[in-house]
């Protein structure tokens, strides 16, 4: 039996879009600018209905391309209004260049991205190559492993992007969760409007009082202490998004943090994974466990700003890490996340650790309890020095002939 | 008609002191616009180019109105955001006052890159004038054809030299396609003419709902003129009928200026270096073809506005 974690929160059965429809509907931005894209298209779809049923005070604009719909919640946002868009894929693909605007003009945009692999070939299902793509955009990353801390991460995410002043996105596995029905603990409107709270900013271009000109040319004499003060945001967007967190835990019963540990504190060997995966490798942890193999998961939450630190820290102890990315780089070394967690350790004098790189599920494919588990066996292997560590990327259930 | 004694107590929006060339029809058809907006005030939005990059270099600006620069090719979804937020908030409560909206691009910004933007947002009516400063290239990258450019125009990507004369196709027509979104006001107008110019913007503006304005903005560095020959440069282009100042309101045509007596098309090609190829002998087919162009659309234009032709 199931049970609410927060006193008036309610049980439903619904999908990570819907949920994700249902705390921008509670959030109520002044106005939501998005174009179709499959998987992301219902949360937005469903959040047009609510402004055709007038339950929100929302305006939605049905933009001509998912680079008008960023461009037009740029302006929004610009304009004074809490604005908000969703997307995935090609769509964000498409947004790239406005992306880089967003955060250059420190605007506190919120999306509800579904991660979707990207074209050539052209496919609609799961894997995070759209968002690691934007990586180095200025956006904070936020992802969920299910529709619960997909809709509690969109709630904090609000606060978090106003606080900044960096636009943030919050993210699924495309189909796995954004169709996945689930049982989601929904809260009250007005607890997460009053958790929200009021968005007051600070300068805008609707004020007629204070008229100003955003989106200067800026030379040499301003540009780099303007990419220097954004780069130094996001790092200082840690301690914001922790206190949201701590804040939100306090209000609605749920614990967050830039990262998950499961059973890590004394695992030899751990898998470091981003999404829906984790709950998979959960599984095989608990399996493994019950066998008395020391086996742990870090489930990355927010992978931008990256926890660097803290990472470095907690697996320092460990014997051999795998890294599980859900995208490639094509940079021909290794895949986004093992980048940042090797030099995280590196960067921390942590250099006991084996390191391994595995690329998995792109274009929807397969990730099962089976494959997770040969994973830890590789690394147990590697721990006791029965292996070397590969020193390349290697892939999982991939045909290469 | 606008009057100037009036024009003349309203608010300078567009200071002194930025950095548009000597002769520069942009910064002419920006300071006369927002003259025209009077006292109302103005969320200006721009597309990347000569105009924004020369109005606002970090920490000036030369507006005095808020003013909003994004990228290239969205400043028609950028002002329909903003005009969206003003929407949201005002019924909302949060702002109480009238705010007009205009937003500006380049020929390269509206007839190219930013035509889907500009499309998307006059379909979705927003209330806000998108006016185009057409000088017919890409001026601010150096002089590079647009689909604005006219045929037989040397430009730095359609050059004139042994085996091409200059660019080799017609210019789009992009009033006529914005005529055909059905909007409630779209025209044509043309530095040197305040009074045609700035009257269309005060009727663009009164309008609820989407407004568009192709204004012919000479450029002295791409269509190599002496500076202080902008306006009246831009005036030969009316009477020589190659650029018709005519407005469409609700769908109905209606000629602002009647030409006294319709010019050959050389008087307007003659004293600019970008057309100075067409005038050896061997290229007297391409005047010719300009000439029965003009003739055509000229004709055509009058018709409809004689027949006070629905678009």
């Amino acid at each position: 039996m199931i049970k609410t974690v927060f006193s008036k929160g309610k049980l439903v059965a619904k999908t990570g879009n819907e949920v994700m429809a249902e705390a921008m509907r509670q959030i109520e931005p002044d106005v939501v600018a998005a174009y179709p894209i499959t998987p992301a298209t219902e949360i937005v779809q469903i959040f047009s209905q609510f402004v055709a049923d007038g339950v929100v005070k929302s305006e939605y604009i049905a933009v001509e391309s998912e680079h008008s719909a960023m461009s037009a919640t740029i302006a929004a946002s610009a304009a004074g209004a809490r604005a908000m868009t969703g997307t995935s894929s090609q769509g964000l693909c498409l947004m790239w260049e406005m992306l880089y605007i967003a955060s250059g003009l420190r605007l506190p945009i919120v999306m509800a991205e579904v991660n979707r692999a990207i074209s050539a070939p052209l496919n609609i299902h799961g894997d995070q190559s759209d968002t690691m793509g934007a990586r180095d955009s200025g956006w904070i990353q936020i992802y969920s492993e299910n529709s619960q801390e997909a809709y509690d991460n969109m709630i904090q995410a609000t606060r978090i992007a106003e606080k900044a002043k960096l636009p943030t996105l919050v993210t699924t596995d495309g189909f796995i969760i954004s169709h996945c029905m689930e049982v989601v603990e929904l809260y009250p409107d007005a607890d997460v409007k009053a958790f929200v709270g009021e968005y007051k900013p600070e300068r805008y271009l609707l004020d007629t009082k204070k008229p100003y000109t955003l989106g200067s040319i800026d030379l040499q004499d301003y540009y780099f202490e303007h990419r220097y003060q954004l780069a130094q945001a996001i790092r200082d967007s840690k301690d914001i998004i922790l206190n949201v967190a701590k804040d939100f835990e306090k209000t609605f019963g749920r614990k967050y943090e830039m990262y998950k540990k499961f059973m890590l504190d004394d695992a030899e060997i751990v898998i470091v994974v981003i999404g829906s995966t984790a709950g998979t490798a959960k599984v095989v942890v608990n399996e493994l466990r019950e066998k008395g193999i020391k086996a742990g998961l870090l489930k990355i939450r927010v992978f931008r700003p990256f926890p660097t630190e803290q990472i470095a820290k907690d697996l320092a102890h460990v014997k051999a890490i795998a890294v599980l990315d859900r995208a490639d780089s094509c940079s021909g070394a290794f895949a986004p996340l093992h980048a940042d967690v090797v030099s995280s350790l590196y960067a921390a004098g942590v250099t006991t650790p084996k390191v391994i790189n595995y690329v998995y599920g792109l274009g929807g494919r397969e990730i099962s309890t089976k494959h997770i588990a040969e994973v830890y066996e590789t690394l147990v292997k590697i721990a006791s020095g029965a292996q070397k560590p590969a020193n390349q990327v290697e892939y999982i259930n991939v045909r290469k002939k | 008609m606008a009057n100037l004694k009036d024009l003349s107590k309203n608010p300078e929006r567009v200071t002194g002191g930025h950095r548009l060339c000597a002769g520069c029809g942009a910064g002419i058809v920006a300071r006369q616009a927002m003259i025209a907006a009077g006292n109302t005030p103005v969320v200006v939005t721009s597309a990347t180019g000569c105009l924004e990059v020369s109005t606002t270099i970090f920490p000036y600006t030369a507006w005095k109105n808020s003013f909003f620069h994004s990228a290239f090719e969205n400043s028609a979804a950028t002002c329909s955001g903003i005009e969206t937020a003003y929407r949201s908030l005002k019924k909302q409560g949060k702002i109480t006052e009238d705010i007009r909206f205009i937003a500006f691009g380049g020929d390269g910004g509206t007839y190219d890159i930013g035509l889907q933007s500009l499309s998307g947002a006059m379909e979705r009516g927003h209330r806000m004038l998108y006016i185009c400063y057409n000088n017919e290239a890409y001026m601010n990258t150096g002089i590079q054809r647009s689909g604005a450019t006219p045929l037989g125009a040397h430009t730095t990507t359609a050059p004139a030299g042994k085996a091409h004369q200059g660019k080799e196709q017609n210019k789009k027509d992009l009033t006529q396609i914005m005529v055909a979104h059905n909007i409630p006001y779209v025209a044509q107008a043309y530095v040197g003419n305040w009074n045609d110019f700035i009257t269309k913007v005060q009727k663009a503006l009164s309008i609820d709902g989407s407004s568009f304005i192709n204004i012919l903005t000479p450029c002295r560095l791409g269509w190599n003129y002496k500076p202080e020959d902008t306006m009246s440069l831009a005036r030969l282009a009316v009477e020589t009928c190659i650029w018709p100042s005519f407005e469409v309101e609700y769908g109905v045509y209606k000629i602002n200026v009647m030409p006294k007596e319709k010019k050959p098309v050389t008087e307007f090609l003659k004293p600019q270096g970008r057309f100075k190829h067409l005038f050896k002998p061997e290229n007297a087919p391409i005047l010719e073809a300009i000439q029965k162009n003009v003739d055509n659309n000229w004709e055509l234009l009058q018709r409809k506005a004689s027949a006070g032709c629905q678009a």
